[in-house]
């Protein structure tokens, strides 16, 4: 017999139904594999072992009684960017090192309604700002592939641990690639929804037009689990949409004869890793032995993401994190002297380096004399890069080419540089300014380190690109992969 | 140097009287315990997300349909952003390029009873900020939220203003409007209606605008004229002893009756406006802006005008009933039991009962007579039954017990007197108890006729008819 770990959401679910196990013996089953490796890998800030397991015994004796949702007692994890009612909600920060949330975010709340169970919160790079997951104020997430390798970020640690089967699935958020890039860092399926499909309330702000919810699972199946429930309207967030959410799981097994794949020309120009590239093309061709058919397109503009992204993203954190003062709630330094001293001392003592540069960045960019030629002209140019794409949909289904630049780098290694650190996001960061839903999905090793393919499509195209991922991962089995030492 | 004049524009802040604030459900009523009002949304926690009050988007439509402005089917919220405690997200939710109402107009009456249009340029949504409490925390600061997210209109003038005289009359305008709309509850106390005002001087004739200053937080008419006042002999006596003057900030110290400067341009903070990404564009549909434009009520110029019309009253009589909705509704509902005498429930409202509420601090709403018994009362003049005089001493009891005019008439037999043989026999005792004085009168003192108008009426406890009187007397001491 397998070990349980070894199974997906979605076959754990089938099996809680089938009563094969209870929801208990699979909470206690995960909870001690986090015990065990958590020390290693650092991928959880908390775990709520209690709460996890009066919620697997309520989930047990509804599942006794035939009812529940489809994700009734499975467990999972989320991003500690959630908040959760009583439970500590740090955002991987000394800011919020002291903060426990009153309140449910939607998003865990409603995970928490159909049944899921919480193993806990995940760490995450600092306000879900790096790609490397080493701003943490509570330390880097160790790659479970390599020890020595980050796992990405920003949610680094959810990525983790799906990738070492201490928890089946988790939530994550992805503002210009967090999600995608740890996925594609630790061979998992990743999935950032369209902007507006997933609630963002109680999600903690890094840039608000930027970010959303989404998840990181070890298939498309299972990512479309968990989309089913955390998708949908909430009066509670002006930018949510009022759109009807589709079955996505009815959708995952379509042929996927005569799909229009948009390989992206500038995803392959120079930067791009030789071997990841090879494996790329590699999956487009498995695309065109499914009956899909590759079309080379181009958007030009797309080589100006990364600045735009950088003159956007710090000018809405420079003001989304103007409440942490040490006011109301969180850090405060001690002894303030005045008003001024406890300002600059709470936020000084209680920000990480690269949430203060960002802050500063964005504050300069919004700052009279400077707004028009920076934060004005970041959103002329987001407004091109979501036209380029809009064209691009016109002709094909959806766009692939790679998620990261290259597998991943050494803890470290990038430390000093915020450009090159920046550059790791520089596939990812133009569905996030347009605004689209994108995925990545292993598509192989370079040596012993995993490569993600990355799939974009139109508005509210998740059920496509879960049914082109899962069309992908039938053929396939490296999303089957269980790193060393984790099996 | 010769003559100055002044320029004045104002920004008015009036809190709209909605239920739940303006990006939360909690409750906006005043006077709650500290904090016990602010939602999570109002204390700016981590991962909260503004919601738009509907109700406020309408009252802010309201005031622009009122006065004649743009509404815009299109407009944006901005974050201004800057630290303070009372401040919970670090930044106000406002509107900055795109607000809701644009290019309005008002018209006021000055003293002369000319008229003068000011322009509004303005008015935009916005929201409140909390209050820091300075005193009672040995040094330390308290921050109450309950006001933080209260929706305000901040309605912004054109500087057509020339004196504090004229801005006390627009902002007296405004005042009135507001509150005709039920938008505000004006109540300048507890702070739901104040003012900055920006004001600056120039020779008569410059075209050119002088620096200006702007003095923050006014909120009692009395100050706005106080403190204008004071700020533009500060700024001529500035000019004119050679000097120049600073663009600052200022504020009002009532006690002293002076302004101080707070801090100049250079210390100004740069609020770094953009466009809130928590908000969507906010969109109005011709639909719905005609919904909201049915519900206007008559505006005050427009019932004046009809009151001028239909009741024969002087404009400026006009203007005073209808200063407030509720006065407006006293007066015709008196008029409406009394089947007209408009004249007459005109005068009696602005001069008695006016007096009486004014005595005692109250608003037409809290008199203690209502419209029917004040009509009642009015009837009972109309019909000769009581003098004009008697019937202010009726009104007093009336205000003091609580009875109506007839009770109080018939208990205390003021009928009056109107059958000229009565009124005949008195007025010969009355000659034939002064003798001496009938003496004089006929020998061409008539200065004493008011003495014998006087005897005539003491004799009648008052309740002679003084027209009957008068006319009877002359007669008799003709002779």
């Amino acid at each position: 017999m397998t070990e349980l770990h070894h199974h997906t959401l979605a076959e754990l679910a089938a099996g809680l139904r089938a009563r094969r196990f209870s929801s208990v013996e699979l909470t206690k089953h995960f909870l001690e594999r986090i015990e065990r490796f958590n020390p290693d890998l650092n991928a959880f800030i908390t775990v709520t072992a209690e709460r996890a397991l009066e919620a697997a015994e309520a989930a047990d004796r509804q599942l006794a009684a035939g009812e529940g949702s489809p994700l009734l007692g499975v467990p999972i994890a989320h991003k500690d960017i959630f908040c959760t009612d009583g439970v500590l909600t740090t955002c991987a920060s000394r800011m919020l090192s002291n903060f426990v949330s009153p309140y449910d975010a939607t998003v865990v709340e409603r995970l928490s309604q159909a049944g899921a169970v919480s193993l806990g919160k995940t760490n995450m790079d600092e306000f879900a700002m790096g790609s490397s997951n080493e701003t943490s104020w509570y330390g880097p997430v160790k790659n479970p592939w390599d020890p020595t390798k980050v796992p990405g970020g920003s949610s680094g640690g959810s990525a983790a641990a799906v990738a070492a089967r201490v928890v089946p699935a988790a939530t994550g958020t992805d503002t210009g690639g967090s999600i995608r890039q740890p996925a594609a860092l630790t061979g998992l399926t990743g999935l950032k929804p369209t902007y507006g499909r997933v609630s963002r309330y109680g999600m903690i702000a890094f840039a608000s037009s930027l970010d959303q919810a989404g998840t990181l699972t070890q298939t498309a199946e299972d990512a479309a689990l968990l989309l089913s429930v955390m998708a949908g309207f909430d009066p509670r967030d002006s930018t949510s949409v009022e759109a009807p959410v589709p079955d996505y799981l009815a959708a995952l097994d379509q042929p996927l004869q005569g799909l229009k794949i948009g390989v992206v020309k500038e995803f392959f120009d120079e930067g791009l890793d030789e071997q990841s590239a090879a494996l790329v093309r590699e999956a487009l061709k498995q695309y065109e032995k499914l009956g899909a058919r590759l079309i080379e397109v181009s958007l030009p503009n797309l080589p100006l993401s990364v600045p735009a992204y950088y003159v956007v993203a710090p000018a809405e954190c420079s003001s989304n994190l103007a409440r942490f003062d040490g006011v109301r709630f969180g850090y405060r330094c001690e002894n303030p002297v005045d008003l001024l001293d406890m300002y600059t001392r709470s936020r000084g003592e209680g920000f990480g380096p690269e949430v203060k540069r960002r802050i500063m960045t964005g504050t300069y960019v919004l700052s009279a004399g400077y707004y028009d030629a920076y934060y004005l002209k970041a959103q002329k140019v987001r407004r091109l890069i979501a036209d380029d794409f809009a064209k691009a949909f016109t002709e094909v289904d959806v766009l692939m080419g790679p998620t990261t630049p290259a597998p991943a780098f050494d803890i470290g290694a990038q430390g000093d540089d915020p450009i090159k650190m920046y550059l790791n996001d520089i596939y990812t960061i133009g569905a996030n300014l347009a605004g689209l839903p994108a995925m990545s999905i292993p598509c192989g090793f370079v040596g012993h380190l995993p490569v993600g393919l990355q799939i974009i499509g139109p508005h509210f195209a998740e059920a496509k690109l879960l049914n082109v991922a899962h069309g992908y991962q039938r053929e396939t089995d490296w999303h089957k992969r269980i790193p060393r030492g984790y099996e | 140097m010769s003559s100055w004049e002044a320029v004045i524009g104002l920004e008015i802040h009036a809190q709209l009287a909605t239920k739940s604030k303006i990006f939360s459900g909690a409750s906006t009523a005043y006077g709650a315990a500290p904090n016990v009002q602010a939602s999570l949304v109002d204390l700016g926690y981590p991962g909260v997300l503004p919601v738009l009050n509907r109700e406020a988007v309408r009252m802010a439509v309201k005031f622009g349909l009122a006065i004649g402005a743009n509404i815009a089917r299109r407009s944006i919220f901005a974050r201004k952003n800057y630290f303070y405690p009372d401040l919970p997200k670090g930044y106000q939710i406002s509107q900055y390029e795109k607000p809701i109402v644009e290019n309005g107009r008002l018209e006021i009456v000055l003293e002369d009873g000319s008229r003068k249009t000011i322009g509004i340029t303005r008015a935009h949504l916005e929201e409140d900020a909390g209050k820091s409490l300075h005193e009672d925390f040995h040094g330390l600061t308290g921050i109450d939220l309950n006001r933080a997210g209260t929706p305000l209109i901040e309605i912004v003038s054109e500087p057509d203003m020339r004196s504090a005289k004229e801005a006390v009359a627009y902002m007296k305008k405004i005042h009135t409007l507001v509150r005709y709309l039920e938008i505000c509850d004006g109540n300048m106390q507890e702070g739901s209606f104040r003012c900055d005002a920006n004001v600056s001087v120039r020779p008569v004739g410059q075209e050119k605008f002088g620096t200006r200053c702007e003095i923050k937080n006014l909120n009692s008419f009395r100050f706005v004229e106080r403190a204008i006042n004071y700020e533009i002999a500060r700024q001529i006596q500035v000019l004119e002893s050679g000097g120049t003057i600073q663009q600052e900030t200022r504020l009002f110290d009532p006690d002293k009756g002076e302004t101080r400067a707070l801090r100049t341009k250079e210390e100004a903070n740069d609020y770094r406006y953009f466009p809130d990404p928590d908000l969507l564009p906010l969109v109005l549909d011709d639909e719905f802006i005609e919904s909201v434009r049915r519900t206007l009520p008559e505006l005050p110029d427009e019932k004046a005008a009809r009151y001028v019309e239909q009741f024969g009253l002087s404009a400026y009589d006009a203007g005073v009933l209808t200063a407030s909705r509720e006065m407006g509704d006293y007066f015709e509902s008196v008029v409406a039991k009394l089947n007209g005498h408009a004249k007459l429930a005109a005068n009696w409202v602005m001069g008695e009962l006016s007096g009486a509420l004014n005595k005692e601090n109250l608003d037409i709403t809290q008199s203690r007579i209502d419209p029917t018994r004040l009509a009642g009362l009015l009837a009972r003049i109309v019909d000769q039954t009581i003098s004009g005089k008697i019937a202010k001493d009726v009104f007093e009891q009336m205000w003091n017990e609580g009875l109506d005019a007839d009770t109080i008439i018939e208990s205390k037999g003021l009928r009056q007197i109107t059958d000229t043989a009565a009124i005949e026999q008195v007025i010969e005792a009355v000659m034939a108890a002064h003798p001496k004085q009938l003496a004089e009168y006929r020998s061409g003192k008539e200065k004493l006729f008011g003495f014998f108008v006087g005897q005539v009426m003491k004799q009648t406890g008052g309740k002679a008819n003084p027209a009957q009187v008068n006319e009877l007397l002359k007669k008799k001491l003709a002779g």
